[in-house]
């Protein structure tokens, strides 16, 4: 059956045509395969496979967009950017080694205050979106680093050093509560519409206005098309298509710098609290602020455990923003409240006289005037400019069960959102106690009693169960200031572009509008003008002297297990306010003692520029 | 008896004054062989010139000179072949054997390093691979054995013998490292027996065997901790069948090649090719210049360039069936075989449905020792069609 080797001639024996055939066959086959294969690929499927190889031989570069500015009103730089150093990996250049490139990980987890762990995390979530550009492990590292790794390249292929803008703050912790600061944006964030274009790794506003007004101090990305061979080199004049980074746009915030300067100055001498000051007519914030506070810059570059200690874990809580979610009662300056809502609901007139004999009992309880004093014959202003608390106990026995007091403190905002232009916690809007309330928490068994004319009593001078944060009660009084406009407060003011031409002003609506008779309102205002500067007022001491005619109302609210609360809230100028100030301080002491004086460098501040000049905050001059 | 003198002297004029033609011997060569296989080298050299300009900096020219020379050479070299009568290498197969041993062992003593496999000498003017001349040295002294065996010991002693004697220069080729050459090797070892007459039942058990084996070496020794193929090699082997997006892992590399092809589409994209111009494609001189054709020229260029394939091995399939002799038929099989395999791996691998083996594409990849030994295995066919062809003439001649 094998071949015979001598045959000649065409040596093609049957059987050998048929293995020959059938060879044949094999081939015919095989090329079939590899024409019709070659046919699905370039016919059939070519258009995919051509828009994969345009896909393929770019590589998109973006680039980053320095945020825009946060200017105060008059224009001074609050926030803006420097340039700064990230540490990059390229993975294309780390070592292939598993074990190498597993301990230059380590390594540079170890320099950058991070672990391994982490460290690959980050580099898989970016390689996925970008799988030829390099990872950035750290933003803002120190020059001493960089030079670490410049000096020791050897041993740390594929680490690359950038540029990359980093915000900063010229003013140290000046409005740093009201600022807020940038970070990578969060996975939870990045499905979040409102955050659609970012990719992972981008930077956006966390806190503050940097949260708030992100879409508009966000830049937009710049993105440079690199032609690039296989390893992701650029190829010579490969340079593409480029679309040069579009800076974020300038804000402006509605803040005066000096006078959030005083502020904050007032309160650090006083310790921990808050302070607003705001237009009583268009809600424009001219200085908010809460201490402790902190250095925005912080954020900017890794935590150390000992930052991460002094900021997040320290029980002064230095990052809450009491002004407007800090809650307390506020003492005596709800008496304008329960003023406004006696005359209001025709409990009382202006001219009724109550004897203060320094305590009056109700239902078996007493209740005291602060330190026990008899004030004597008093009508409602002289009520308010000495704070007479049995007037305002009996206001508040006559009105315990109408809801006329719960009315009023309701249209005035307390107990409510502030509907301000920041970030707020759960729950800042605070409690304002009611019948209603207190029933129902006592029918499911929260509470020992259900309301009682005591409850009503304590809300009348503003303590027991009231809550409120200082920005309310700024708001309140502003409503009074201003004659029934509850005004939405902002700080942002108005948008410029990189020229400073205005794109868009802020000017949100008032939140509504309360009706107040203008003789209540010159009544109470009266009272309050009375109390800050007519000799014998609760806060004479401190306003007495102030050349500028205010009315101010101080307030000493009592907490448990801890001392008094001061607070302070004025209208000025008096009797046709243009801004209020509110102060509260923790454990200040009577209203007089910390949170006035604080108040005081505020107004000092704001009248030493507004009667000098002749721009007032709306521009006109201040009354 | 005087009729057919007559006829004789009649025709003597022709015979004592044969034209140059006649001389050169070219009547008796296949010319649509030499045509095609002609073709192919040139298609190579114009590829190369339009996709390798930067390759070499400084020398736009260097693979394509190179190519240029090493075709002129091998298209010499096959025409000297053509005019030996291929039956001496019979003679000559246990030197030949012995030879394509001993230069294949001898690269692991002398051969420099290429990417971590020793495959060829550095000579002065070119590095020589000896695995490449080797795979037609294998055809002419594995055919002259099996002829020779015929009626040696019984079939399974002969089939024994003879998988003994093609895998034994594989077994070196593959320690060099060079998987896809004794790859070759293989399917040359086995054309040669199944055109030599192994019995069907055989290679139903060399088939078993081979699926076991395959089994064996990528998934049983790895697994018990001694594997027999490097990593890189297991990774092309099965990556055909998980492409993958990681640029250093092979399967990125076979889509790309993949992607290269389908982008061509049907006319190609010529100079705005990116694929295979701006590197996304390895080795595109080399084992993935087909995906170079396919996107330069697109399906009309990829098709032409198969076709010509096609009717090369026709013509050396039709040569299997001329031969004069047996030796003839075996040797002509075998190198069928090897091209036939050497272009459907090589252009599977492009086209993504075989794996990586770094198979060159006969007369098209760029490479001296390549491109020569596949002119002198066609210088061989030739010789074997002009054999048959004298042969006949005498035949009608007498």
């Amino acid at each position: 059956m094998y071949l015979r080797s001598d045959e000649r001639g065409p040596a093609v024996s049957n059987r050998l045509a048929l293995r020959i055939a059938l060879f044949g066959g094999i081939a015919v086959v095989l090329f079939a395969i590899l024409f019709f294969r070659l046919w699905r690929l370039q016919v059939l499927d070519g258009e995919q496979y051509l828009a994969e190889a345009k896909n393929n031989r770019t590589r998109e570069y973006r680039v980053s967009a320095p945020r825009g500015e946060i200017l105060d009103r008059n224009g001074e730089l609050l926030v803006g950017n420097r340039t700064s150093l990230a540490l990059q990996v390229n993975p294309r250049k780390l070592p292939e080694d598993p074990a190498e490139r597993r301990a230059e990980l380590s390594q540079l987890a170890d320099l950058t205050h991070s672990t391994l762990r982490r460290v690959r995390r980050t580099m898989r979530e970016e390689l996925k979106l970008a799988p030829a550009a390099p990872v950035t492990l750290r933003r803002d590292v120190g020059h001493f680093l960089v030079y670490y790794l410049q000096e020791n390249q050897d041993r740390f292929p594929g680490v690359e050093v950038q540029r990359v803008f980093v915000r900063d703050y010229p003013n140290a912790t000046l409005a740093a509560h009201i600022l807020g600061n940038v970070g990578e944006i969060s996975p939870e964030e990045l499905k979040d519409p409102r955050y659609k274009d970012l990719q992972p790794g981008d930077e956006v506003g966390q806190d503050g206005v940097e949260d708030t007004y992100d879409g508009f101090l966000r830049g937009d990305p710049g993105l440079t098309r690199i032609q690039v061979d296989a390893l992701g080199q650029p190829t010579p004049n490969g340079r593409l298509v480029s679309k040069p980074p579009a800076p974020g746009e300038s804000l402006k915030l509605s803040i005066d710098a000096e006078v959030q300067a005083a502020g904050e100055a007032g309160l650090a001498s006083y310790g921990s609290g808050a302070f607003v000051t705001m237009d009583v007519r268009t809600g424009e914030i001219l200085g908010l602020g809460s201490s402790p506070t902190f250095e925005p810059t912080l954020f900017t570059r890794p935590l150390t455990q000992k930052q991460v200690d002094e900021t997040y874990l320290n029980p002064a809580a230095p990052l809450a923003n009491r002004a407007i979610s800090g809650l307390y009662p506020t003492g005596s300056t709800f008496k304008l409240i329960t003023a406004l809502a006696a005359l209001e609901e025709g409990a009382i007139s202006p001219t009724d006289v109550i004897v203060d004999g320094g305590s009056i009992t109700v239902g078996g309880q007493p209740f005291q005037n602060a330190g026990g004093a008899a004030l004597g014959a008093v009508d409602m202003a002289r009520a308010l400019e000495v704070s007479s608390d049995v007037y305002f106990y009996l206001l508040g026995q006559e009105m315990w069960n109408t809801g006329g007091l719960q009315r009023w403190a309701h249209k005035l905002g307390i107990g409510r959102p502030t509907g301000i232009d920041l970030p707020v916690p759960a729950g800042a809007e605070g409690l304002l106690p009611s019948q209603h309330w207190r029933n129902q928490l006592y029918e499911e068994g929260g509470t020992d009693r259900p309301w009682s004319v005591g409850d009503n009593i304590q809300l009348a001078t503003g303590q027991g169960d009231l809550q409120a944060n200082p920005l309310q009660m700024a708001i309140a009084y502003a409503a009074l200031g201003n004659g029934g406009t509850v005004v939405t407060p902002h700080v942002g003011k108005e948008v410029t572009d990189a020229a400073g031409r205005v794109l868009k002003e802020f000017d949100p609506p008032a939140q509504r509008q309360v009706k107040i008779d203008p003789e209540s309102r010159s009544v109470i205002l009266e009272g309050l003008h009375d109390a800050a500067q007519s000799p014998g007022g609760t806060s004479y001491e401190v306003f007495g002297g102030f050349p500028v005619p205010v009315a101010g109302k101080t307030g000493t609210a009592q907490r448990d297990e801890q001392a008094d609360q001061s607070w302070y809230v004025i209208l000025a100028p008096y009797p046709d306010p243009k801004i209020v100030t509110a102060v509260t301080i923790e454990e200040g002491g009577f209203g007089a003692e910390s949170a006035a004086p604080a108040a005081l460098d505020i107004l000092e501040a704001y009248f030493n520029k507004h009667t000098t000049g002749p721009a007032g905050p709306n521009g006109g001059s201040p009354g | 008896m005087y009729a057919t003198r007559a006829r004789q002297a009649k025709l003597e004029p022709f015979a004592v004054r044969p034209g140059i033609a006649e001389r050169l011997g070219l009547p008796y060569m296949d010319g649509p062989l030499a045509l095609f296989a002609g073709a192919l080298a040139a298609f190579s050299v114009f590829t190369l010139s339009q996709s390798t300009l930067h390759d070499v900096p400084g020398s736009p020219n260097y693979f394509v000179d190179r190519q240029a020379v090493y075709s002129v050479l091998g298209i010499a070299g096959m025409y000297l072949l053509a005019r030996i009568d291929y039956s001496r290498f019979r003679e000559l197969r246990v030197g030949i054997y012995t030879f394509l041993c001993v230069s294949i062992s001898l690269v692991f003593v002398f051969g420099f390093a290429a990417r971590g496999s020793r495959r060829a000498f550095d000579l002065p003017f070119f590095s020589f691979q000896p695995s490449e001349l080797g795979k037609l040295l294998l055809v002419l002294a594995l055919a002259g054995f099996v002829i020779d065996g015929a009626r040696k010991g019984s079939d399974r002693q002969r089939t024994v013998r003879y998988l003994c004697l093609g895998l034994a220069p594989a077994a070196l080729v593959f320690l060099q490292p060079d998987l896809g050459t004794s790859l070759v090797y293989g399917a040359i070892t086995l054309a040669v027996m199944y055109v030599g007459g192994v019995p069907w039942t055989h290679f139903a058990v060399i088939g078993a065997a081979i699926v076991a084996m395959a089994a064996f070496v990528l998934a049983v020794a790895p697994a018990i901790g001694t594997p027999l193929l490097k990593d890189y090699q297991t990774q092309r082997l099965t990556s055909f069948l998980h492409p993958s997006e990681d640029p250093s892992d092979a399967g990125y590399q076979q889509n790309q090649a993949k992607t290269a092809i389908g982008s061509g589409e049907t006319t190609g994209r010529g100079d705005r090719a990116t694929q295979t111009r701006l590197d996304f494609v390895p080795e595109r001189h080399t084992d993935f210049i087909f995906a170079v054709i396919g996107e330069r020229y697109g399906f009309m260029g990829a098709a032409l360039v198969l076709s010509l394939y096609a009717l090369l091995i026709w013509r050396a399939l039709r040569i299997v069936t001329l031969s004069k002799n047996s030796y003839g038929t075996l040797v002509a099989a075998g190198i069928a075989a090897m091209l036939l395999f050497q272009v459907f791996v090589n252009v599977g691998m492009n086209l993504g449905i075989m794996p990586i083996t770094g198979i060159p594409l006969p007369l098209m990849s760029y490479g001296g020792s390549a491109v020569l030994a596949t002119f002198l295995a066609i210088g061989v066919l030739q010789s074997i069609h002009m054999q048959a062809r004298l042969s006949q003439r005498g035949r009608f001649a007498w």
